[in-house]
């Protein structure tokens, strides 16, 4: 149930961002989905790749900075209100978000989105329980 | 660990009043060879009403005039020398970092006193003849590279002439010429650190277990980085181009201050804004009177650097006495809206906050009239956390660790890595973009 997310520390100036998308596309990576956080200062770009160790490596042999963290891939039925199901579960179980984001293309009827949670295995015990869709690896991959 | 003392070492331990004697006698041959051959020491001394028979006890250095390092520049290239060239069989430069180079020379006996002090040196910090040393000072014009392996070869140790740079082949030396000892910069140190690491080797398979680091200084917070990043003990070593190179001074193994090589160095410590001479104990500006140096003798030269003299005696055993490791340059010092900051104290600030590597620069600017300074500091995999408030936490750490040292509130900005310039030599800590121009130190 647990995806791998890549997090890179990014300076807050020109051309940074389009370096790293550069230095994958040269690897023949190709980006499932990417976050830009942004502070004033800096931003943390999350992506999510298959090949997620590759990536790292060859990201670090760029000169960036980047660390792997465990995130989960959702499904959420494509109306109104699928949303606010997933996080009533999610409230119910008392589970805290980091952060979420959604991803562009769906999964025959159902968006997906990823998060991050505080407690992964918690999350996961709670939203199993609420019947909620989550993507291990191999079928978010195909 | 030294195991018995080296022969030449003897004059670590003279009984003082021994080394007093001898100081005296050779400060009396210096300012007499100064006074005869060298045309600004002898109008200065003259336009005081002295002359060589005046210095009758070590006190009476203080009544000679100071030499600078302008003084220096301004005799570019030969007009401080007190030997024909001809007698001078070694010149070494060290870049100004503006202006000219200073230039200075030595005898064949100077070289061999400049050979027997650094080993001495070596010899302070427990190495051996059978140690393996890679020498990655940079050889060439720079004293510290012909200067360390001079000493180091004298010593019988195997000496590896490796010059600075090219950190791939410096870790290929580590790891497969049985190097036991290591001498360069302490900024290059680091740097060698995060590539050992990077390319998956860990210290305990290298056979390094001492550093000799200096041209630079450097924090105990440093030290500590380094001691415990690469397990090897780190000691400091003292000099400078205009009195010898290295070996002026070192750190024996109780690592607590540097021994200087009293036989051959007087030292005072002078108050940097009037020259009074100050009690031992006391911090001040180091002077530097050369006893045996002929082709380029220096009487009270002021070295710019802030120390004390240790007066107590080492547990070492050396009489030669200790003065404390050099916190700064006098001129290191920042004012910042009126407060006196050294980038020492930057260092010891990042260094404080946990999981800090100290890749770190200190930018001066003016605006409006006013003195402005940014810390940037590099993110590495240990900072960083996938989350914005975590970045925001360690800024704010590591601005309250600044803060809490030096009394200000400095902006920190967080960079990537290798956005700051490497070193192979010193480290530009301090780039100064207000108006008298840039001078990076």
């Amino acid at each position: 149930m647990i995806i791998k997310q890549l997090s890179v520390f990014l300076e807050n100036r020109p051309g940074h961002l389009g370096r790293v998308c550069e230095v994958l596309a040269r690897d023949g990576i190709n980006i499932e989905t990417m976050t830009l956080a942004d502070s004033r200062e800096f931003g943390i770009l999350r992506l999510i790749v298959r090949e997620w160790n590759q990536a790292k490596v060859t990201l670090e042999a760029a000169g960036f900075t980047v660390n792997t963290t465990d995130v989960m891939a959702i499904e959420v039925a494509d109306e109104p209100g699928g949303l606010e199901r997933i996080l009533k579960a999610v409230e119910n179980g008392g589970l805290s978000v980091e952060y979420m984001y959604a991803f562009a293309c769906k999964r025959q009827a159902n968006a997906l989105i990823v998060i991050r949670f505080d407690d992964v295995e918690r999350a996961r015990a709670v939203l199993q329980k609420a019947g909620v869709g989550m993507l291990s690896a191999v079928e978010f991959y195909g | 660990m030294e195991t018995h003392r080296h022969p030449e070492s003897r004059p670590d331990y003279l009984e003082f009043g021994e080394l007093r004697e001898l100081q005296l006698q050779r400060l009396k041959a210096t300012v007499s060879r100064c006074y005869g051959k060298v045309a600004l020491f002898r109008s200065r001394l003259e336009e005081r009403g002295l002359a060589p028979e005046h210095v009758r006890s070590l006190d009476d250095v203080a009544q000679l005039p100071f030499m600078q390092k302008t003084d220096l520049r301004d005799t570019y290239p030969y007009g401080l020398f007190a030997s024909p060239l001809r007698d001078v069989v070694r010149l070494h430069a060290s870049s100004g970092t503006t202006g000219k180079p200073i230039v200075v020379g030595y005898t064949r006996d100077d070289l061999d006193v400049w050979s027997s002090l650094v080993l001495r040196a070596f010899v302070a910090t427990g190495l051996h003849a059978g140690d393996v040393l890679q020498n990655a000072y940079g050889y060439g014009l720079f004293t510290g590279g012909l200067g360390a392996h001079y000493g180091a070869e004298r010593l019988g140790m195997t000496v590896l002439p490796i010059s600075g740079g090219n950190s791939e082949r410096q870790i290929l030396a580590l790891k497969d010429f049985g190097v036991t000892a290591i001498c360069c910069t302490p900024s290059y140190f680091v740097h060698l650190i995060e590539r050992v690491q990077a390319s998956g080797i860990s210290f305990q398979e290298l056979s390094v277990r001492t550093g000799v680091f200096g041209a630079e200084p450097w924090t105990e917070a440093m030290r500590g980085y380094i001691e415990r990043e690469s397990g090897i003990k780190a000691y400091d070593i003292y000099g400078l181009t205009e009195i010898i190179g290295p070996g002026v001074g070192i750190e024996c193994s109780e690592q607590a201050g540097l021994h200087i090589f009293e036989d051959h160095f007087l030292m005072e410590i002078v108050d940097p804004n009037t020259g009074e001479v100050l009690p031992d104990g006391h911090e001040g500006e180091l002077v530097i009177t050369t006893l045996t140096k002929q082709a380029f003798p220096m009487i009270r030269y002021r070295t710019h650097d802030l120390t004390s003299i240790l007066p107590e005696r080492c547990a070492c055993g050396r009489t030669i006495r200790r003065i404390s490791r050099i916190r700064s340059r006098c001129d290191d010092m920042m004012i910042i809206r009126g407060v006196n900051v050294f980038p020492s104290q930057i260092e010891a600030a990042l260094l404080s906050v946990k999981g800090t590597v100290p890749h770190y620069q200190i930018l001066l600017s003016r605006k409006g009239g006013l003195d402005q300074i940014e810390v940037l500091v590099e993110v590495t995999q240990e900072m960083f956390g996938d989350r914005i408030s975590e970045l925001e936490a360690l800024q704010a750490r590591l601005m309250q660790a600044i803060e809490h040292i030096t009394g200000l509130r400095v902006p920190v900005r967080l960079v990537e890595p290798n956005s700051i310039a490497r070193s192979e030599g010193k480290a530009k800590r301090v780039i100064d973009k207000r108006s008298d121009g840039e001078t990076a130190r």
